[in-house]
């Protein structure tokens, strides 16, 4: 490895750890806001402008909180749990290309951390791992409320798990491909003329019904309502975290908005071109191009994918809070229903057909 | 240079070493369970090394992801506070089939070594012959699918009957249908 190649590693890691990191006191902001423009209230307003710094003084107050464990937690546990919630959130980012490849100096990079060759099955065993992070927390509260939030979310998570992991083979058979780098590189060829207007190959249109069910269960998976069981304020308090304060409950509420980060990226890589241009920004890029401010005219076009792809993750991050504040939560048995009767036989029959089609041509 | 993959191979192989440990060791069931979620994970890791990247990515997703939540779930359910009983009080039978047991793993070991007697020769799948058919789980996926298809199917057929068999002793004991989830 080069000494450029590592710079340029670096450089990457960097970018996704700031750029994920950035997003837990925009969402924060986001959701008190968007939830009081949801109910027609105002919501924090005073601290700054639009109340953007309601954020940082939430930060500053969970830093400067009295560190406090109740006397009964299973001390080691209990004080893992939190990190063991949100390292896993950070490293699925690792396999999400966030925008094409760069010839510099002779090389290619790709705009990716790693292209795994299992791509996508990365994300999914390493999402699958957040889940101790609840269990943990829950029963080293030593406390009923916690634990049933943690059997909760250890009984959801393995149920819509299947079907998460089944709405997307449709896509990989299509795609002849598991890696996120290929889905999303392939996703900018053309589908048909719609007139003069060109439909893309973008997921959606290939795999409406697997990207319905991938949408269902990433909520499932992101602990988000109307799937939030584990927390269920009005029944459980406050689940698996009832018992934590300060920052600890401050990475339980990170690690929940990096799961919908990563959740975000993932549908807008699946299923809506990833870092694939938005239709009028091909013109954009032709125009800043024409102007030669760059010596590296690859350069334009990248940060232009890379915007691309932030407006489609902030658009499906919108859509989570949007969905929050407007459905209301499921009854236990209710989700389990829905995910085994419904969604699974949904995900194979989707499967069977994207398989006939497949077998006959069409796609 | 720093060699990071002996650092991560040591890294893991000792949370791999020590994990197992506590699986036996720690009094509480639940801690054993976490214990060997990391044991699970460290194998992952040490996968990966080996540039095999679907088995660590099934490792995990399909032992530490599903199996270990469930029995997790299972312990959490059955029984919380109460810990297992201390086997230092327990009989000489048991003592002695510990011992036999001990013994032969040695043994086991000690023979492996002088198999061994330095570094494994590679077998058929190298890392180049893998990439050569298309990476991971192109390979194992024509492997799993064309020469071993009779074996891949046979499995699924007996887990499906497990499963069935499952169904079949749940529903035996409970009148009602519905149970609680």
């Amino acid at each position: 490895m080069s000494t450029l190649e590592q710079t340029l590693m670096f450089i990457k890691i960097g970018i996704v750890l700031a750029g994920l990191l950035a997003t837990v006191p925009i969402m924060l902001f986001v959701e008190r806001r968007g939830s009081a423009l949801m109910q027609n209230r105002l919501g924090p307003n005073r601290m700054g402008p639009f109340g953007l710094f309601q954020a940082a003084c939430d930060v500053i107050k969970f830093i400067f909180k009295e560190d406090r464990a109740p006397a009964h937690v299973n001390k080691f546990y209990y004080t893992i749990a939190p990190w063991v919630a949100v390292i896993p959130a950070f490293m699925t980012f690792a396999v999400i290309p966030f925008a094409g490849s760069l010839s510099l100096e002779g090389t290619t990079t790709q705009f990716q951390i790693a292209n795994l060759d299992v791509g996508v099955l990365y994300c999914f065993s390493i999402a699958s791992l957040g889940v101790y992070g609840i269990i943990m927390a829950g029963w080293a509260s030593n406390n009923h409320y916690s634990l049933l939030g943690s059997l909760r979310s250890s009984a959801q998570m393995i149920s819509y798990e299947l079907t998460l992991g089944l709405s997307l083979v449709g896509l990989m058979m299509v795609f002849q491909s598991v890696k996120l780098g290929d889905i999303a590189s392939a996703q900018g060829e053309t589908l048909f003329m719609l007139g003069s207007i060109a439909i893309p190959k973008w997921g959606v249109f290939i795999q409406p019904v697997g990207f319905l069910l991938f949408l269902v269960s990433v909520f499932a998976e992101t602990n988000r309502l109307p799937f939030d069981l584990p927390e269920g304020e009005s029944e459980l308090i406050a689940g698996y975290h009832l018992e934590y304060g300060s920052m600890r409950f401050a990475m339980f509420m990170m690690a929940e908005f990096i799961n919908m980060a990563v959740a975000s990226a993932l549908i807008a890589t699946l299923f809506f071109g990833g870092w694939q241009l938005l239709p009028f920004f091909s013109i954009v890029v032709s125009k800043v191009q024409a102007l030669d401010l760059f010596p590296n005219p690859g350069l334009v076009e990248v940060l232009f994918q890379g915007l691309s792809f932030v407006i489609k993750v902030a658009s499906w991050m919108w859509f989570f809070v949007w969905v929050r504040w407007t459905l209301p939560r499921f009854r236990f048995d209710q989700l389990m229903n829905f995910g085994w009767k419904v969604l699974f036989p949904l995900g194979l029959l989707n499967v069977l057909v994207t398989g006939f089609l497949i077998y006959k041509g069409v796609l | 240079m720093i060699d990071y993959p002996f650092l991560a191979f040591v890294a893991f192989s000792t949370i791999a070493i020590l994990g197992s440990l506590m699986v036996i060791f720690k009094k509480n069931p639940v801690a054993s369970a976490f214990a060997l979620v990391a044991v699970f994970f460290a194998f992952a890791g040490l996968y990966a090394l080996m540039s095999a990247h679907l088995v660590a990515a099934l490792q995990i997703l399909v032992y530490t992801g599903a199996i270990m939540v469930l029995f997790v779930f299972v312990i959490m359910l059955l029984n919380q506070d109460r810990p297992v009983e201390d086997f230092k009080s327990s009989s000489g039978t048991f003592k002695v089939i510990s011992g036999v047991a001990v013994s032969f793993l040695v043994f086991l070991f000690v023979k492996v070594a002088f198999l061994a007697r330095g570094i494994v020769p590679a077998g058929d799948w190298t890392v180049e012959k893998m990439e050569e058919q298309g990476g991971n789980v192109k390979s194992i996926a024509n492997a799993l699918f064309s020469d071993h298809i009779l074996q891949f199917e046979l499995t699924s057929f007996l887990l499906l009957g497990a499963i069935v068999a499952t169904i079949a002793i749940a529903k035996r004991k409970g009148s009602s249908g519905r149970t609680a989830p």
